[in-house]
């Protein structure tokens, strides 16, 4: 077992490195606040008559 | 120097000190010749366009134009884009993290997808039925094959994205590299993220569109294609702003030697493009009456403002890491000695650094004033359009995209560069006319001039209308400045292929290309009042400055279009 101290790494500085959550949050944000919302508001849309 | 091992072959290359996956480094290769192969397509047909908007010239016919406008569209804002992408993030990914490659059969499969998809769209465009627009909104019909083309593109663009991805997992697996990504890496790592939304919202809309030219389903409703069709056209040119910035911070430290201002901060600041870039979408779709205020509001004016911040937090530290370096060197003179004294006709400095002034004083401070959904009613589909995202994508990505060619031909193709006269004003003539071109016609769209017209005089029209002498002479000034940019462009293929085919060879015992970190001077105190790097706060002060007179300027003039009572 090693005897060397473990740098404790900070919130963000985890967040920064996980790659996978990353490519969630860029999936996610992106797609719920524009593409769902956006075209939730288009289908709510009244049908012309 | 060529090192031979189980699983993958490497040389060590003389010039970097890189160890090279020559498989990896044949993909580059391939990536970055079929890039500017299209460069060289998309060029010509932007000359064509330019040359037709250009009042006095009024070169095509209405048909022609629009397939010139079509074709220049989609190999110049995509193709040539994604190919070079493609192989900045397999060099960066491989040379950078010492690793192999991941999965080498699928990242030919890209290669193969995306010529053949390009060379399908490319068809369907020249044979003249699909004179649709890079858009292709709906129900405006292209034939079926140009659907197929792109989606053949976006696949294969997404399985290049994967194969980087891959690389990164095998990287860390075989602790190629110690602690986080580097910075570089890390850029790439986040386009690509924004790559992989951008070409599944692509699919969810192209797909359909494909499915109904075939007549396979009835219709696509058209305001739906232009929501998700902006999720997708407008993403892709944020994957282009990230990558550009990627290689800002490259050549600053290989020029340079320069390490970022604060790590942390940057990678930040690309955490913050994840979150909030591609939710500037929104402004394509700013007069639509369909939409709440309230989507496009919190998508632009509330979420985008912190991706622009992101870019002015990347603004600031690229140069501020130059200057650091520069007066860690000794150039710790006044405000501005580091900035005189940088290698102005070295043309992998001056294209970065032009690419930065362009991107951020036309291209950055347009996107965020016509971001704003009031002012946005002033320039709405005018040419104000095109000459906002030319300085962003022609004088920030494609400039930066030029600069680091030219560092990675000597290297990637072990030839030395042939013309250095001409390579040491390419970036000028290239940045330059762009610069004039993107001011000119956001001058004339300011004024009301349409965009996607081929004839702003509508001679011979029955409604026609006269947008007056001044526009008449903004467009003949901004067409100059796109005829001066496509001999730039010229001049920059003509250097790259010449040296590829040509030059000399880079000789074994070449002098290393990578600046060393500038940190000789030890603690040495540098700077002035305080601040290590003075030059660039005021620098960024000044875009703040122009920035925030643009937008009242803005207000003020739409106030006196539309004067309420």
């Amino acid at each position: 077992m090693s005897n060397e101290p473990v740098e404790q790494q900070t919130v963000l500085q985890r967040v920064l490195d996980d790659i996978n959550f990353i490519m969630m949050l860029g999936l996610v944000i992106p797609t719920v606040l524009y593409t769902l919302w956006g075209v939730m508001e288009v289908a709510s849309l009244p049908i012309a008559r | 120097m060529a090192i031979t091992t189980a699983q993958s072959p490497f040389r060590t290359d003389p010039l970097t000190g890189l160890r090279i996956d020559l498989t990896a480094q044949a993909l580059v290769k391939t990536n970055a010749v079929l890039a500017v192969v299209f460069l060289l397509v998309g060029g010509l047909a932007g000359l064509l366009v330019a040359l037709t908007r250009w009042p006095a010239v009024h070169l095509l016919p209405a048909d022609l134009f629009y397939m010139a406008l079509t074709a220049h569209g989609l190999v110049a804002l995509v193709v040539w884009i994604v190919f070079f992408e493609m192989a900045v993030i397999y060099f960066c990914a491989t040379s950078l993290l010492n690793c192999r490659l991941a999965a080498p059969k699928w990242a030919w499969a890209q290669v193969v997808l995306m010529t053949v998809g390009t060379a399908i769209t490319t068809v369907a465009v020249l044979q003249g039925e699909s004179s649709v627009m890079f858009s292709a909104y709906v129900p405006l019909a292209a034939a079926p094959h140009f659907y197929l083309g792109i989606i053949l593109f976006a696949v294969g663009a997404l399985i290049g994205c994967f194969v980087f991805w891959g690389t990164l997992v095998i990287a860390k697996e075989e602790k190629t590299y110690e602690g986080s990504l580097p910075l570089t890496v890390y850029g790439c790592m986040i386009a690509v993220v924004i790559a992989v939304f951008t070409l599944a919202t692509g699919a969810v809309i192209l797909i359909p569109a494909f499915l109904w030219s075939l007549g396979l389903i009835k219709s696509v409703d058209p305001m739906m294609y232009r929501v998700v069709f902006w999720g997708f056209g407008h993403s892709s040119q944020q994957i282009n702003v990230t990558a550009h910035i990627t290689i800002w911070y490259t050549v600053a430290g290989l020029a340079f030697g320069a390490k970022p201002m604060s790590e942390k901060v940057s990678r930040t600041a690309f955490l913050l493009y994840i979150c909030f870039l591609q939710l500037g979408s929104t402004h394509h779709l700013l007069s639509d009456p369909g939409l709440s205020a309230s989507w496009k509001i919190v998508n632009t004016s509330y979420m985008m403002y912190l991706a622009v911040l992101a870019s002015l937090i990347h603004g600031l530290t690229v140069p501020g890491s130059i200057e650091v370096a520069q007066r860690r060197n000794g150039l710790d003179n006044g405000l501005f000695e580091w900035l005189r004294k940088c290698p102005w006709g070295n043309p992998v400095f001056s294209s970065t650094i032009l690419s930065i002034i362009i991107f951020g004083f036309i291209g950055g401070i347009s996107g965020v004033v016509m971001s704003v959904e009031q002012i946005n009613m002033i320039i709405h589909n005018t040419i104000y359009v095109p000459g906002h995202f030319h300085g962003t994508v022609a004088g920030g990505t494609t400039l930066a995209f030029m600069g680091l060619t030219y560092y990675l031909v000597p290297v990637l193709f072990q030839r030395q560069l042939i013309l250095k006269p001409l390579a040491a004003i390419q970036p000028w003539l290239f940045g330059g006319g762009m610069a004039v071109f993107a001011v000119a016609l956001m001058g004339a769209g300011t004024l009301g001039v349409p965009r996607r017209h081929q004839d702003m005089t509508f001679a011979g029209q029955a409604l026609a209308y006269d947008y007056g002498g001044m526009n008449q002479l903004l467009m003949a000034i901004g067409e100059i400045g796109g005829v001066i940019s496509v001999v730039g462009g010229a001049a920059f293929i003509l250097i790259i292929v010449g040296s590829i085919l040509m030059g000399e060879p880079v000789p074994a015992n070449a002098k290393c290309i990578v600046a060393p970190p500038a940190d000789a001077g030890g603690h040495k105190k540098i700077g002035m009042g305080g601040f290590e790097a003075p030059g660039t706060f005021v620098l960024a002060l000044t875009l703040f400055v122009c920035l925030v007179l643009y937008y009242f300027v803005n207000f003020k003039y739409l106030a006196t279009l539309w004067p309420l009572t």
